[in-house]
């Protein structure tokens, strides 16, 4: 990759791809903590009716297992009834796909959605699971070694920055 | 001294008492319970964390509450439950603690939660569990003799952190039976670690530990001067099974000097809160008008006491 996405173009992107897809009963969520600042961005933007929902997926994580509990748990909040609602789930960067696995069991504990569909700002590849996005800001090819992280600063702006593991 | 209760990475591994908690571990207790507290407002009340882990309630001494919510909070990280009621079964016939112990490992226990009349009890069960192998099984301390029960303590500061949002600024009275207390002793550590600056106790002089004010509270006898301008006021109950001879004249003589009523409670800020571990002994340590009035918080205590539990059961599970 030569040079970092900008995230605050590709959330205007996938504001335009998202438009046409609004139903009656869409409703919202982000997953914390990256994924909820986009969705706050794209909730604002189609004027959705119904308020934002948030997912902090950590009590359903696959590897708590092996590295316990997240230290810095957040509360998941879903101000709507799910029950045959079409949601739009959004994430920062889509990548193995166990994150999105995970938000997915954890909404069918607050009841039974008609569909739901995936919006990521980023899609990395990589992909261990069968998760795919209907909603893409933009490709982009990582490293293993590499990764995207989101921040947003003080006036709410997004941005991106590239970590490498050594 | 080396904390047993923190592993060599300084996580929490087992809860054992509130006593030498770092402050940062009671808040990611209380925050990770906050977390917790909204799966109890969902339709499906549970989340997958100790999904295959099995979790066994020793209680060597009679408990509903604690027991229940527990119960309720395994259950609800998808646990396997499995409670022993131990004052009926094993050490009846002559079994050692231990040689329980020993027998409900090789059962594959993951995690013992202990409630035994003897102080010191879990410490015993977690060192005897490192010294045999068996350290990855966790202990949580349900309440030992008059030491400690951490996680009254923590549900305790759970509750007050939700109504007053900030310890810094808050005077909290602890009132009645502190020498027969483990929750007292919890509710005292914890407060104290978490930075509120003015602990009192009341109570007869019959019923408080000598030298308890070294554990940097203020101490009172009277109720209208322990109870002036407090923001939090947590009620004991008057401990007749501890009570050997003559501490007291009578309940109702208790009741007259420091039973809670609408009139000594008038002493508190009016937006004070009262809350009580439970049992309630009503027209004990606190009148029926107090305790199922306005400023009471007893039930919301309860409720939070399964997020509590939920969040020290998880963080421990997974260090």
């Amino acid at each position: 990759m030569t040079t970092l996405p900008d995230a605050e173009s590709l959330c205007a992107a996938l504001l335009e791809q998202l438009r046409p897809a609004v139903q009656a009963n869409t409703v919202m969520i982000g997953v914390h903590t990256g994924g909820a600042w986009i969705a706050e961005k794209l909730h604002a933007g189609l004027g959705l009716k119904s308020p934002l929902g948030m997912l902090d997926i950590s009590f359903y994580r696959d590897d708590f297992g092996r590295v316990g509990l997240n230290p810095q748990v957040k509360k998941s909040t879903i101000p709507f009834d799910i029950e045959d609602a079409a949601i739009i789930l959004v994430d920062d960067v889509l990548y193995t796909g166990r994150t999105v696995r995970a938000a997915m069991n954890e909404l069918f504990d607050y009841g039974r959605p008609s569909r739901i569909d995936l919006g990521v700002l980023v899609d990395r590849g990589g992909r261990e699971l069968p998760v795919a996005a209907r909603f893409i800001g933009a490709k982009v090819d990582l490293r293993d070694n590499q990764s995207l992280n989101l921040a947003r600063d003080g006036g709410g702006r997004l941005s991106f920055s590239l970590v490498e593991k050594t | 001294m080396k904390n047993p209760q923190l592993n060599s990475n300084g996580e929490l591994t087992h809860l054992l008492s509130i006593e030498g908690l770092p402050k940062s571990i009671i808040e990611h207790i209380l925050t990770t319970a906050d977390a917790f507290a909204s799966v109890g407002d969902r339709e499906v009340k549970k989340v997958p964390l100790l999904r295959g882990k099995s979790v066994f309630n020793l209680f060597f001494e009679n408990s509903t509450r604690t027991r229940t919510t527990f119960e309720i909070a395994a259950k609800r990280l998808s646990a396997d439950v499995i409670n022993l009621n131990i004052n009926a079964s094993s050490t009846s016939k002559g079994e050692s603690l231990l040689d329980t112990v020993d027998n409900l490992a090789a059962m594959q226990a993951d995690m013992f939660v202990v409630r035994h009349a003897q102080s010191g009890a879990p410490y015993l069960i977690a060192e005897h569990l490192i010294r045999t192998n068996a350290q990855h099984i966790h202990v949580v301390n349900a309440g030992d003799g008059r030491h400690a029960h951490p996680t009254q303590g923590l549900l305790d500061m759970y509750t007050i952190r939700h109504y007053k949002k900030d310890f810094t600024g808050l005077t909290v009275a602890i009132v009645g039976d502190i020498l027969h207390s483990r929750v007292a002793r919890s509710d005292i550590h914890a407060l104290t670690t978490l930075g509120c600056p003015e602990v009192r106790v009341i109570g007869p002089r019959t019923l408080l530990p000598s030298h308890v004010e070294q554990m940097g509270v203020k101490v009172f006898h009277d109720m209208a001067e322990g109870l002036k301008g407090v923001d939090v006021v947590i009620m004991l109950r008057l401990q007749n099974e501890r009570m050997n001879g003559a501490l007291l004249p009578s309940a109702q003589e208790f009741f007259k000097s420091y039973g809670l009523t609408p009139e000594k409670l008038a002493h508190a800020k009016p937006d004070a809160i009262v809350m009580h571990p439970g049992p309630m002994n009503r027209g004990v340590e606190i009148d029926s008008a107090v305790a199922d009035g306005k400023q009471a918080v007893i039930l919301p205590q309860v409720t939070f006491g399964i997020a509590v539990r939920m969040a020290v059961m998880s963080i421990v599970a997974g260090n």
